[in-house]
């Protein structure tokens, strides 16, 4: 099994795509069903949800906000998840609920592993 | 509660509060943007639970990341410096630092009830008024005010924009009103609320947890003017013993298809005598000071509603409060009450000319008034008002209670 990190992106400006609070329960419950259904099969790691706010530290100590600001998309979570290879875990990436709007998307990233020799095969 | 219907209760509960707060900090002007960071606040909320459940204190979670977004937002914008500044120096005297938005519950009242009087202000339409007021002050979403008011979501969605940019246009501040404006300011707001209870209570729209809802968060806003000193006049008192009494026969009124059931036949051990014992209460408090406005007629009226027997009393009464009501303010609609009471109080041949004066020819209750006042004196005469009132009825249940009324004078 390798470690996938799955970054959610949330279209947080295009005010047409703003859930209502009704729409708002029913995606929490999905998102909660999609993360305890990854736990089930003892494929889940870790997460966490973020704050739409952020600084970005640059070079010559520049500081900005952002990076939202500039961008329609706010990283908005990220979980980690064992998977058995890039397919399977796109697979369970692709579950991901928020999909269920335009402009959203989920990033999968395998994790390098420290020591890849200890690696279950 | 458990987690079903945790976001959608939070958000009527708590979007208000933040929204209300923040205006304090950022100026009215930038009510949208205190809109956006609520909004967003949930977003991060459903998000964050999503993954690691519900916190133990939710909205104690959700304030404090508004907190930070509105911290984040002065910041970003500049404006803490440059307009913030001005403004909380307005409100709360210079040399105040200002460390972080204060979400403690008596900032969150104060705020409120400043922002019932800002947007009741007199310069925004009343439609325009009952519209924010749901969604700034009740925390409705847009389908559910749109569902309300039988219209769709651009539609409200445009309404609100103007609302805003008028608000913007005519620099409206939010703070209360001195004592000398107190009364006249006092005046749209009241009225606010008095529509967005009749909009719950008669409203065309079919959806009836909705309206009870708004029955109630109009209630909810007249018991914060109610809770002020300031603010707790005898006309506030008045609407509230109105709403109280009207809202005791809330479950009564709609049987279990949803179809609405008449005065006459609804089941008084349905009515809420909680309300009814409420509105009592309100109703004495009301009678303190000398000025006798339409909330306190209507509230005499809405009291002796709750007296199911039908004695001559009780209508002689009511007539008494509708002669005074349309000498303060005149309206078709009381004018057709009027005349009911009339026939209950004197009887249908007193009634029927007073009512035949009124030639309210567009409109259904004037037919429907007129087949009652015919129904124990010209069958065909009342059948064929029924009939009239059928072809303007608005609605579906409205017009069951009608063919339903047609079906009776036809058994005979």
């Amino acid at each position: 099994m390798e470690e996938y990190l799955l970054l959610m992106r949330l279209d947080i400006l295009t005010k047409e795509a703003q859930p209502s609070p009704e729409q708002l329960q029913v995606y929490m419950q999905m998102y909660r069903e999609w993360v305890s259904g990854i736990a089930a099969q003892n494929k889940f790691v870790g997460g966490k949800g973020l704050s739409t706010e952020g600084r970005v530290c640059r070079h010559n100590g520049v500081i900005t906000d952002g990076p939202f600001a500039e961008l329609k998309e706010s990283l908005a979570g990220f979980i980690i998840i064992k998977a058995t290879d890039f397919e399977d875990a796109t697979a369970i990436a692709a579950a991901c609920p928020i999909l269920g709007g335009a402009a959203n998307t989920v990033e999968v990233r395998r994790v390098i592993a420290h020591d890849t020799t200890a690696e279950e095969k | 509660m458990g987690e079903e219907g945790l976001i959608p209760h939070l958000f009527r509960t708590e979007y208000r509060k933040i929204v209300a707060v923040l205006c304090r900090y950022f100026g009215f002007a930038q009510v949208e943007a205190a809109e956006d960071i609520a909004s967003e606040t949930f977003l991060t909320a459903v998000q964050s639970w999503g993954i690691d459940g519900v916190p133990a204190n939710p909205p104690a979670w959700l304030y404090s990341v508004a907190k930070n977004k509105a911290k984040n937002y002065m910041h970003r914008a500049g404006i803490f410096e440059k307009k913030v500044s001005p403004v909380i120096k307005a409100a709360w005297g210079a040399g105040v630092v200002i460390e972080e938005v204060d979400l403690s519950p008596q900032n969150i009242i104060d705020s409120q009830l400043q922002m019932i009087f800002a947007i009741c202000h007199p310069a925004i339409a009343a439609e325009a008024q009952v519209g924010l007021a749901l969604r700034v002050l009740c925390g409705f979403g847009i389908e559910e005010i749109a569902d309300a008011f039988l219209t769709n979501k651009e539609t409200i969605n445009k309404r609100l924009y103007r609302a805003r940019e008028k608000l913007r246009e005519e620099r409206i501040s939010i703070e209360m009103p001195g004592e000398t404006d107190l009364n006249e300011r006092l005046g749209p707001v009241l009225t606010t609320v008095y529509l967005l209870f009749n909009e719950g209570y008669y409203s065309v729209s079919q959806n009836n947890t909705l309206r009870k809802d708004l029955c109630l968060e109009a209630m909810r806003l007249c018991t914060m003017l109610v809770e002020n000193e300031h603010t707790n006049k005898p006309q506030v008192n008045a609407l509230m013993a109105l709403m109280c009494f009207h809202a005791s026969r809330f479950d009564a009124r709609l049987d279990a298809n949803g179809e609405i059931v008449l005065y006459d036949e609804q089941d008084p051990t349905l009515w809420n005598m909680d309300l009814i014992s409420k509105g009592a209460y309100f109703m004495q408090q009301a009678a303190k000071g000398g000025n006798l406005t339409k909330y306190h007629l209507e509230a005499g009226i809405a009291y002796w509603a709750t007296q199911k027997e039908d004695t001559i009393e009780k209508w002689e009464n009511i007539l008494l409060f509708y002669d005074r009501l349309l000498q303060v303010e005149h309206s078709p609609i009381a004018a057709l009450n009027r005349v009911y009471a009339q026939y209950k109080a004197q009887g249908a041949v007193d009634a029927i000319p007073q009512a035949e004066q009124l030639q309210l020819t567009g409109n259904h209750f004037y037919y429907m008034l007129l087949g009652e006042l015919y129904s124990g004196m010209n069958l065909v005469a009342a059948e064929q008002n029924f009939r009239q009132a059928l072809a303007l009825a608005k609605t579906q249940a409205e017009r069951l209670a009608i063919q339903k009324k047609i079906a009776r004078l036809q058994k005979g």
